[in-house]
């Protein structure tokens, strides 16, 4: 139930991109198309779903304060690697969205058709780090960084797909000049992250 | 005169016409999360600055040596190098102020104008130029962020840095703070509008 309670929190009331903040350049500059919005918002889900927990268990197993100790030897027991925290994560990230992309273009060709060019995105995108960032923060269990993972990247995607919609309907609207691209887009995504701030009133 | 200019283009060109947050779309995250306040909002524009700077110069230095196809995994690490030394120096000095950026800080190594300009720009010229280049870009970007912390923290709590601005006597009269601009939408509407007058102001528009 609690696992549930974190799921809606993280896709809807925490929203990751509309109340975080993160992710925003690629979000800015792939919301343009609702295909590619759709393509990239998936890549999302499955990248996140997978880096968070394995960045929690590189945590827990190295990084953490006295986290060595199962190596049984004394020196490294009482070792605190968490300063070097960013250079592990960004790290796996990279190395997860490469080895991702491999077995994707072995056993779902059709699937990394469809995805190919976002997935190397990914790495940069700051809303992947952020997660595993935010896992540490928050103290998460392994449970929880893995429903983190993916109910986060799943907020990311609904938020990308809504304005790649919203985006598409824009084009046959008169903006003034100055405001338009980037200007309205982020004048709507205020909108809708005022629109999503009516789920903080659920308690569950 | 000529010779002049083109050397102090990398540092003002940044400022205005190519503005890393409202004209090249690089960085928005960070500019939205840390402006609630102008005191963060000065810090991270610091931290960026100094690590654009500093990476900039690294890789410029380097940019002969590092062969192109693993030029990305060396760009991450110097960056991520800097990151490291930029969040322990705020965490020994300024702790408060670090636990309120919190995730932020680390998240300058993703942050794009940090990678943009060493792709477009260091790997291409010398350190000098590259250091005016990130300094430019740092202060480019500083300037939106103090802008729109300004903004929000003046119109959200009515206060700058920390300090009462608008006076007792106006609540009494029945002014009220805008709690909106302290949330999130409140950054989205703020930077939205405040890219639409500079652009208009320097007139570049999107088709």
């Amino acid at each position: 139930m609690e696992l549930l309670s974190l799921a809606i929190r993280s896709i809807f009331i925490e929203n990751i991109l509309l109340a975080s903040f993160l992710g925003m350049c690629s979000f800015l500059a792939i919301s343009k198309r609702i295909e590619t919005a759709i393509g990239l918002g998936v890549a999302v889900i499955f990248v996140q779903s997978i880096t968070v927990p394995v960045n929690w268990v590189l945590r827990h197993a190295f990084l953490a304060p006295g986290a060595l100790s199962w190596t049984g030897v004394p020196a490294l027991a009482g070792l605190d690697l968490s300063f070097l925290t960013f250079v592990v994560f960004i790290a796996t990230i990279a190395s997860l969205v490469q080895l991702v992309e491999m077995a994707m273009d072995r056993f779902f060709p059709r699937l990394y058709q469809a995805l190919g060019i976002f997935l190397p995105l990914i790495t940069v995108n700051c809303a992947i780090l952020g997660g595993s960032l935010f896992m540490v923060e928050r103290n998460y269990t392994f449970a929880e960084s893995m429903v983190y993972g993916i109910s986060s990247g799943s907020g990311w995607a609904l938020a990308i797909v809504a304005m790649g919609a919203i985006r598409r309907k824009l084009r046959y609207s008169n903006v003034p000049p100055g405001l338009r691209g980037l200007g309205i887009t982020m004048i709507m995504t205020g909108l809708m992250a005022m629109a999503f701030m009516i789920f903080s009133g659920i308690q569950l | 005169m000529a010779s002049a200019s083109a050397k102090w283009k990398p540092l003002v060109d940044p400022l205005s016409e190519t503005n890393p947050i409202t004209i090249q779309i690089l960085g928005i995250c960070s500019a939205l999360a840390v402006t609630v306040k102008l005191e963060t909002a000065v810090v991270m524009a610091l931290a960026l600055t100094t690590v654009t700077t500093g990476s900039n110069v690294v890789i410029s230095l380097l940019r002969n040596t590092i062969p192109s196809r693993i030029r990305m995994i060396v760009e991450m690490v110097v960056v991520s190098t800097l990151v490291i030394a930029a969040d322990q120096v705020l965490r020994a000095y300024l702790y408060d102020i670090s636990r309120q950026l919190s995730v932020f800080v680390g998240l300058i190594i993703t942050n794009c104008i940090v990678m943009g300009r060493l792709e477009a720009f260091a790997l291409k010229n010398p350190p000098g130029l590259s250091l005016w280049d990130g300094l430019g870009n740092g202060a480019g970007y500083g300037m939106v962020l103090i802008a729109v912390a300004a903004i929000r923290e003046l119109v959200g709590s009515g206060k700058l840095f920390g300090h009462a601005i608008i006076p007792e006597i106006a609540y009494r009269a029945g002014y009220v703070n805008n709690g909106l601009m302290l949330l999130a939408p409140g950054a989205f509407i703020v930077l939205g509008l405040l890219i639409w007058a500079q652009r208009t102001w320097i007139r570049h528009f999107e088709s």
